[in-house]
């Protein structure tokens, strides 16, 4: 039974098909490569699977139950993790903060009494493991630093440490390598395929750094204006007649 | 029915004013984001400046010219380049503040200006008084025929400007995209100041109209005729003009229908007329999607702009920001030790205020500073928790102090309620949802013998705990201590533990809270019911110090005064709290020992902490204290080289 699974999604803007009837399964710990033109419904898609946006029709199932009509959180809970194409940084936190309130609300065991007898304090193996975390993407040296001073490349490996430290089933990633320099991209490399190896978390990967795809994923899912056109490995995908003139037509 | 057309009719005027105020609202917001509360007290300048001009024997048309042709538009041109043009693109909290700041002080400092007589005001319409013809069985007056064309007259003008090629498709462009509309050669500062300005004349033209059915020009009127408008701006959704139209005119009708209908002399027949936009209000807020989010986050090319300054101080040397942080402490003692010794007066009564006041302060922290909402009706709940402590005492005889606790207790219930319907609802909508619970609570709920009892109010006595008695104001002050100890360091908790992280995470981007599996909606209720908790503990205390509250001491007024003051000092910390009230009340002390005409010292001063507050929306102290850590840790260096060459040369 595949972890992710979806039928027939459609969502539209006023006039705008963002996406049309959208079919896709992703089993257990696979790593999937999501591309298309600017506009094709990506981010629109992963708002979707993750409750940001309901769409009109289909169906998303999640680990085998239903989980369109539950809200974010909820399906958070349930091991969905993600970046954002615009960040979604707690603004005001270090990265270090960031990846203790992730970690605790992934542990649920938040309780106002415990707070007020002093329980609430990170322990030290919770600080162990936002350390560790941190060192594998490459942050460790701004890890108490006001995220709003760190520039993008370092934001999104904020937010990709974030959803690591949420301890993801799927781990979904919105241009994770958009504003990274060299090394940060080498970080961003080596934590996705950490996540895979160590989490047995399946990945969508949205990107349009094909070289990253490639390295990444096997398995490459095109869209085009909403609409699914090609879906299979990456060297069979790429070859597309099809898929060619899309991307690379647009990108032109 | 024709009793039901003599209640319409009388409504249209009061109603075409309401749009034509909301239309000013309206074009302001969609041009620069912010949501002007002081345009009531601008409405009111020019209400002033009108009858001045008019009863020092000036001809009604040139009053007119001065006070609205004139002050308007530079009152508009002299807000958007001073203040709110430094507030694109910031936070809510920092878009609300100044605004709220302005809207305390603006009348004020105009008052003083034009003498403390009251003034009658003057009318500027038609011929005033005289009944032109009959309609329906009522006489129809020239003021309100004048009123009804020039109201609606100036909403047409406005909306036909909006749909013109050069300046609408240029605003609208401003609205979507401010950086988008730069690149292509439109500047947005200038279509800025033009929406400023237009939006301001009709404030000033509003002001001008209305003044005439008040007996006396009086600030909170227009306070009121402000909310009325923002209800018409909710209507029309913030964005259609038309229907901000019909939605003013319904309210002023509505208004009229329930004043004639009602029982009369009820607390519900004279509270339901003026808090009804505000119901309004809260209705449409909930109901209406356009509302719930500031529509401005969706500029596509958000992205690109540089990172918003933290709010919070950069990391520093140890040892210097302990330093640092003990000479701003000595500083402010010292003030505080001055003032003490040269200006007489009940000090051991302002500093017991002063504790109490921390506590309510707290709750601000708390709900404002960690978990980034914004209540306008924090003294709603400081109340509720003042007259559930009164109210028991009264009836069952319960000690006071257990009276506090209950009080903090029914606070909370209320916070969480007060709370669901917030939920959906972003940034300002929540300020704006709970200023019209505060308004509610000022006009009607407040106003029974079961809960405030009017203006009459209650007595509450001064605790006793076994054998100690707390009547003197010294073991009050004692006992206000500790409590707020106990406050602090639950807050200090909050803020160290799971729920506080998961606050600040909240306040930083409720969507990525989601995303990692923090219900919101759960956790946004909790802050409320716990910030709720604070205040409630905080008035009760209030009302046992003063030993007799009422309503008054609870008005909206102090609920905008209180985020003012915490925002201003600094609104992160439980220092700034405690520094909130402690400033505040001494500053009223201060002012209190001048001579009358002096009073609107206090206003005078907001203004300026509104001035300051948008340069530094940390908080003045967090800045002061800033500045001297950067000049001592530039010492700090300098010594340290100093050493390091010293080292090298021996
Ligand atoms: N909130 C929205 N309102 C209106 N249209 C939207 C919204 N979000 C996305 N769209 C439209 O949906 C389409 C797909 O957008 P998106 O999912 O962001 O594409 P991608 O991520 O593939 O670049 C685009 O045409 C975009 O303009
Ligand atoms: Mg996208």
């Amino acid at each position: 039974m595949p972890l992710l699974e979806l039928a027939g999604v459609s969502k539209s803007f006023g006039g705008i098909v963002a996406l049309h009837e959208v079919t896709l399964a992703v089993a257990e710990g696979e790593p999937v490569g999501l591309v298309g033109p600017n506009g094709a419904g990506k981010t629109t898609l992963f708002d979707c699977i993750a409750g940001l946006l309901e769409p009109e029709a289909g169906s998303i199932r999640f680990g085998g139950r239903r989980v369109d009509g539950l809200p974010p959180f909820r399906r958070s809970r349930l091991g969905m993790a993600r970046t954002f194409q615009r960040l979604e940084l707690f603004s005001g936190m270090t990265p270090l903060e960031h990846l203790l309130v992730t970690e605790r609300t992934r542990q649920g065991t938040g309780r106002l009494w415990k707070d007020l007898v002093g329980l609430g304090r990170p322990t030290r193996a919770e600080r162990r493991e936002a350390d560790a975390l941190l060192d594998l993407v490459g942050l460790a040296d701004v890890a108490d630093q006001p995220v709003e001073v760190l520039g993008l490349g370092r934001a999104r490996l904020v937010e990709l440490a974030r959803a690591l430290a949420a301890g993801p089933r799927l781990l979904m990633l919105d241009e994770p390598s958009s504003g990274l320099d060299d090394d940060e991209r080498e970080a961003l490399a080596s934590a996705i395929e950490r996540a895979r190896r160590e989490l047995g978390a399946a990945v969508l990967l949205v990107e349009h750094d094909l070289d990253l795809v490639a390295e990444v994923v096997s398995r490459l899912v095109v869209l085009d204006a909403g609409k699914v056109i090609a879906d299979g490995g990456v060297s069979t995908v790429l070859a597309d007649e099809g898929v060619r003139r899309a991307y690379l037509g647009a990108a032109r | 029915m024709t009793e039901l057309l003599s209640y319409v009719l009388p409504g249209v005027p009061y109603g075409c004013v309401y749009a034509l105020m909301a239309a000013g609202l309206v074009l302001t917001y969609r041009a620069s984001g912010v949501f002007n509360l002081a345009f009531g007290a601008q409405a009111y300048v020019s209400a002033l400046l009108f009858s001045v001009v008019v009863q020092e024997g000036a001809g009604t048309w040139w009053a007119f010219v001065l006070s609205v042709v004139v002050a308007g538009p530079v009152m508009g041109l002299l807000l958007d380049g001073v203040v709110f043009r430094y507030t694109r693109g910031a936070p809510p909290l920092v878009r609300l503040v100044p605004a709220l700041g302005l809207m305390i002080a603006i009348p004020s400092v105009a008052q003083m200006l034009a003498g403390t007589s009251t003034r009658v005001p003057a009318s500027f319409v038609l011929r005033p008084n005289q009944v032109y013809f009959h309609l329906a069985g009522s006489a129809v007056s020239g003021e309100e025929i004048g009123t009804t064309l020039v109201a609606f007259a100036s909403v047409a003008a406005l909306a036909a400007l909006l749909r013109s090629r050069r300046l609408g498709l240029r605003m609208r462009a401003v609205v979507e995209s401010p950086r988008m509309a730069e690149l292509h050669g439109v500047r947005s500062d200038a279509v800025g100041s033009l929406a400023w300005s237009i939006s301001s004349l009709f404030a000033a033209l509003a002001g001008v109209l209305l003044a005439p059915i008040y007996a006396q020009l009086n600030a909170s009127n227009f306070t009121a005729l402000l909310v009325a408008a923002i209800a018409a701006a909710a209507v029309g959704g913030l964005e259609s003009l038309p229907l901000t139209l019909v939605g003013g005119i319904a309210i002023g009708v509505a208004q009229q229908v329930i004043g004639g209908y009602l029982p009369s002399g009820t607390i519900l027949s004279s509270g339901l007329r003026p808090a009804f936009p505000f119901l309004v209000l809260a209705v449409l807020l909930v109901g209406r999607r356009s509302l719930r989010h500031d529509g401005r986050l969706d500029d596509p090319l958000a992205g690109c702009d540089p990172p918003m300054a933290s709010l919070r101080p950069a990391p520093r040397m140890a040892e210097v920001a302990l330093g640092a942080k003990a000479f701003t402490v000595a500083l402010g003692a010292a003030v505080v030790a001055i003032a003490v010794a040269v200006v007489p007066g009940n000090w051991e009564f302002t500093f017991t205020q002063a504790a109490v006041l921390s506590i309510v302060m707290l709750s601000i922290t708390l709900l404002t500073g960690l978990a980034g909402q914004i209540s306008l009706g924090q003294a709603v709940f400081a109340g509720a928790g003042a007259f559930t402590a009164g109210q028991l005492a009264a009836h069952f005889g319960l000690p006071v102090l257990a009276g506090v606790l209950a009080g903090g207790l029914v606070a909370g219930m209320l916070g969480a309620i007060v709370a669901l319907p917030t939920l959906s609802l972003g940034g300002i909508s929540v300020g704006l949802l709970t200023l019209s619970f505060a308004l509610l609570a000022d006009n009607v709920l407040f106003l029974y013998s079961w809960s405030g009892n009017g203006a009459t109010g209650l007595s509450v006595p001064r605790p006793k705990l076994g054998g100690l008695s707390f009547a003197g104001t010294g073991a009050f002050f004692g006992l206000s201590l500790v409590i707020l100890g106990i406050v602090s360091g639950a807050v200090v908790l909050v803020r160290g533990g799971t729920v506080g992280r998961q606050l600040a995470a909240i306040r930083g981007s409720e969507t990525g809270a989601a995303s990692i599996g923090i219900d919101v909606a759960r956790l946004r209720i909790v802050a409320f019911t716990l910030s709720a908790v604070i205040a409630g503990v905080g008035g009760a205390l209030y009302a046992s110090l003063e030993q007799s509250v009422s309503p008054n001491d609870f008005n909206y007024q102090f609920s905008l005064v209180y985020v003012v003051v915490v925002a201003a000092v600094g609104v992160y910390s439980v220092a700034g709290a405690i520094e909130a009230a402690l400033a505040y009340t001494v500053l009223l002390q201060l002012v209190g020992s001048l001579p009358g005409r002096y009073s609107s010292l206090v206003a005078l001063v907001f203004g300026l902490v509104a001035l300051g507050y948008v340069r530094h929306p940390e908080g003045v102290v967090t800045y002061a204290q800033s500045w001297v850590l950067d000049r001592a840790e530039q010492l700090a260096r300098f010594l340290q080289r100093d050493r390091a060459s010293g080292a090298e040369a021996g």
